[in-house]
């Protein structure tokens, strides 16, 4: 028999620990590879100058003072769903429902815009619009989290079903609600009247929206870290068990947390369809539930560093559609673009976690 | 942190370098297009191409913006049009209007045009504009082609009269899709007076199963002959797999159904578009309110595809095309139609715009229903005899 072990070329264990200069420059290196891998395969495919498309990138974003409102009205859409999941995913409760929860928000928003609108004070309609949609949001996240709690039921799995039943709902409700009839669409509520339109601050569109999450982007790091429901939701993240045992009430931690994050989204949907888009599709959140998980998990669970996570991919989507308008290419490569980026940077998350050890530096440490 | 900032730096000051300044713009033509779908939708195609070919006629700069939704996205990208110096911006989706309209209040320097919509004729915005054409005719002629595929299958045999039984997919009970599945209803009536037909609506204007499933159903229930006001290849697709002819819209499917494709009626946008071009040019004001026709150019039919359709097509189609221009024939002529079994003599349709869909303008004199006459986009939502809908849940 041959005993003589065998020396891989290389084997992957995992790190310690790096210091966070040491991760964010692995992930800033895996930008800077994914947008040198852009412009090779642009190059290649369409001959056009990459830096002409990485300029047509950052005017997709700051090409004009309306873009970039309009891109931090979409930061602030998107992050305000991710601060909703964080909460349930720093507990490893994996709410992948953020998308139906904002749904049934705007769907309880629109339905005081189109029902109160114009017979009650436009402050009290807004103030339906608030609570009516934040408990819409909230009870769309209590069912699955009552269910797990109770009887250990997959929560990845019930929430993401709840998104077809919202999705479903919308759709009910739009044939309902549509103008004119037959139209499937129900066009700008009270676009005359601006009933149950959230106030606009001076001449900026966008602005409310904004300070509005940024308030909550703040309640929810001081929530998650200096409070004491914070803790317990760390603790039971951490170990179930270890919280029974300090004598922490998981099951309530369980629904008190999925309470709150989806009355964070059913928030989102107000602002979305109250702040800006006075209408309701079934499309209407552009699947930024799902997109959240990506900015929630990339800056771990952290509310400040989504911001720049959320800025990042927001960033990539709008300078992407921008290329497919400028340069009259299919918005399906543009697609491939950000595709191609997000590749690299969930990647990068490898090589923070693992170090790759070669043949002979694994001899040296022997 | 001093690594990200001077990185941070680094990358704007590449993107810095490599923004073009933006030049003033002189008082040129410049367009900006919104199209709901990308060139996949047979619908957005058919305005692609119109687009491409009026602004490269002319010489006018333009810019497209696809895949925008019918929600904020469409009142943004036209903003970001109006911003980009277009002095033109056109949007293709009903679903659109709003947002154009919410546009249009905000620059009134600048001049909106938005493709189907309804409200431009009550809104009182001088630069804002509806446009469509009078495709019903278009309809009414591809339906007179099927009619004479369905005469040719009873002549061979191959089904018997009481069998003549047509299908369509359409995509909402809305009045723009009634009035195109009933004149080409009344097209193909015109050549077989017993034909029937079923209708199912698959809730979207785009939907590549929705549309095939729903032509499976209509095969599967017996119908011999296909057609279809809904955007995608689902419907001539399911057609060629099954070998059931198909009349077309928006333009020519005949790649996806070599061997059952007769024909499309589809609309030319170029006209409409030459025509703003040309308002804009002369510092003239545009109609609230377009409406083409065969006669403007405005409504075409293909190429009729001679492998499937029924022999003599096109010198019938050519020669009521020819009653059509001399005012002969009317497509909704009220003695070729009933409601509930009776001759319509008057009909209050919902012309103007309201929540309530009440009806307000008298659309029948001199024998037939004045469609797209009081304003451009179809108001005929009658549900005439012979014409089953299987579904109305849309």
């Amino acid at each position: 028999m041959n005993n003589k072990a065998h020396t891989p070329l290389f084997h992957v264990s995992r790190r310690a620990a790096l210091p966070w200069y040491g991760a964010w420059g692995i992930r800033a290196a895996a930008l800077i590879i994914a947008l040198l891998a852009c412009a090779l395969i642009t190059n290649l495919i369409t001959g056009l100058n990459p830096l002409e498309v990485y300029a047509t990138i950052w005017q997709g974003s700051f090409g004009s003072a309306r873009r970039t409102w309009v891109l931090f009205q979409n930061i602030a859409m998107l992050l305000c769903v991710s601060l909703a999941i964080t909460p349930a995913f720093r507990m490893r409760c994996w709410n992948l429902g953020g998308d139906g929860q904002m749904l049934i928000g705007c769907l309880a928003t629109t339905a005081c815009m189109i029902l109160l609108g114009g017979k009650l004070p436009n402050g009290v309609v807004i103030l339906c619009m608030f609570v009516s949609s934040v408990l819409a949001g909230a009870i769309w996240a209590a069912i699955p989290a009552f269910f797990k709690a109770k009887w250990n039921t997959n929560e990845t799995l019930f929430t993401l079903m709840m998104n077809y039943i919202a999705t479903q709902l919308v759709a009910y409700y739009i044939i309902i609600w549509e103008v004119p009839k037959g139209a499937g669409k129900i066009g700008i509520i009270n676009q005359s009247t601006q009933a149950g339109w959230l106030p606009q601050i001076g001449s900026y569109k966008y602005l409310l929206n904004i300070l509005i999450v940024a308030v909550v982007c703040v309640l929810m790091y001081v929530y998650l870290n200096y409070s004491k429901h914070g803790y317990e939701i760390a603790v039971v993240g951490e170990s179930e068990r270890t919280a029974r045992y300090v004598g922490i009430k998981v099951d309530r931690v369980i629904i008190r947390t999925m309470f709150l994050s989806g009355a964070v989204c059913g928030l989102a949907g107000m602002l979305l369809v109250g702040g800006t888009e006075h209408t309701l599709t079934t499309t209407i959140t552009s699947g930024r539930g799902f997109t959240a998980v990506m900015v929630s998990w990339l800056a771990k669970f952290n509310p400040i560093w989504m911001i720049l996570t959320s800025f990042l991919l927001v960033f990539l989507e709008r300078g992407a559609g921008q290329i497919a308008t400028s340069f009259g290419l299919s918005a399906s490569y543009a697609d491939i673009l950000t595709g191609l980026i997000l590749f690299f940077i969930i990647g990068s998350e490898f090589f923070i976690n693992y170090q790759i050890k070669f043949r002979h530096a694994a001899g040296k440490e022997d | 942190m001093k690594k990200i900032i001077a990185l941070a730096l680094t990358l704007v000051m590449i993107f810095a370098l490599a923004v073009p300044a933006a030049s003033a713009e002189a008082k040129e033509v410049k367009v900006g297009f919104i199209f709901l779908h990308d060139e996949q939708s047979t619908y957005d195609l058919n305005f692609m191409k119109a687009a491409q070919a009026a602004c490269e006629k002319l010489g006018i700069e333009y810019v497209n913006k696809v895949g925008i939704p019918e929600g904020q996205e469409c009142y943004e990208a036209a903003m970001d049009l109006v911003d980009e110096g277009c002095n033109i911006v056109f949007a293709d989706s009903f679903g659109h209007e709003d947002y154009m309209i919410q546009a249009a209040m905000e620059c009134p320097e600048v001049e909106f045009c938005h493709a189907t919509g309804t409200r431009a004729h009550t809104e009182g915005l001088a630069n804002y504009h509806n446009a469509f054409a009078s495709i019903y005719e278009g309809r009414f002629l591809a339906g007179i082609a099927a009619g004479l595929k369905l005469q040719e299958m009873i002549n061979n045999g191959d089904i018997t009269a009481d069998q003549a039984k047509i299908g369509y997919v359409g995509a909402f009970t809305y009045a723009e899709v009634i009035s195109g599945y009933t004149s080409f209803f009344l097209g193909v009536r015109h050549v077989v007076p017993e034909a029937t037909m079923e209708v199912t609506f698959t809730g979207s204007w785009y939907d590549l199963s929705l549309e095939a499933e729903g032509a499976q159903k209509l095969i599967d229930d017996g119908c011999v002959l296909i057609s279809q006001h809904a955007d995608s290849l689902g419907a001539p697709s399911t057609c060629e797999a099954a070998g059931i002819p198909n009349v077309s819209y928006n333009g020519s499917t005949i790649e996806a159904g070599p061997n059952t494709f007769i024909v499309s009626s589809r609309i030319n946008w170029e006209p409409y578009f030459e025509y703003i071009i040309g308002q804009v040019q002369a510092g003239e004001a545009i109609d609230a309110d377009w409406t083409g026709s065969i006669l403007t150019g405005s409504v075409e039919l293909t190429d009729v595809n001679e492998a499937v359709a029924a022999e003599g097509t096109p010198a019938v189609l050519e020669s009521v095309k020819e009653a059509f221009a001399a005012g002969e024939i009317h497509v909704f002529d009220t003695d070729t139609f009933t409601v509930n079994g009776e001759k319509l003599e008057s009909y209050m349709a919902d012309v103007d715009t309201d929540p309530a869909y009440e009806g307000d303008t008298e659309v029948i004199s001199d024998g037939y229903f004045h469609e797209s006459e009081f304003r451009s986009a179809p108001y005929f939502d009658l549900q005439i005899d012979g014409i089953t809908l299987l579904d109305t849940a849309f």
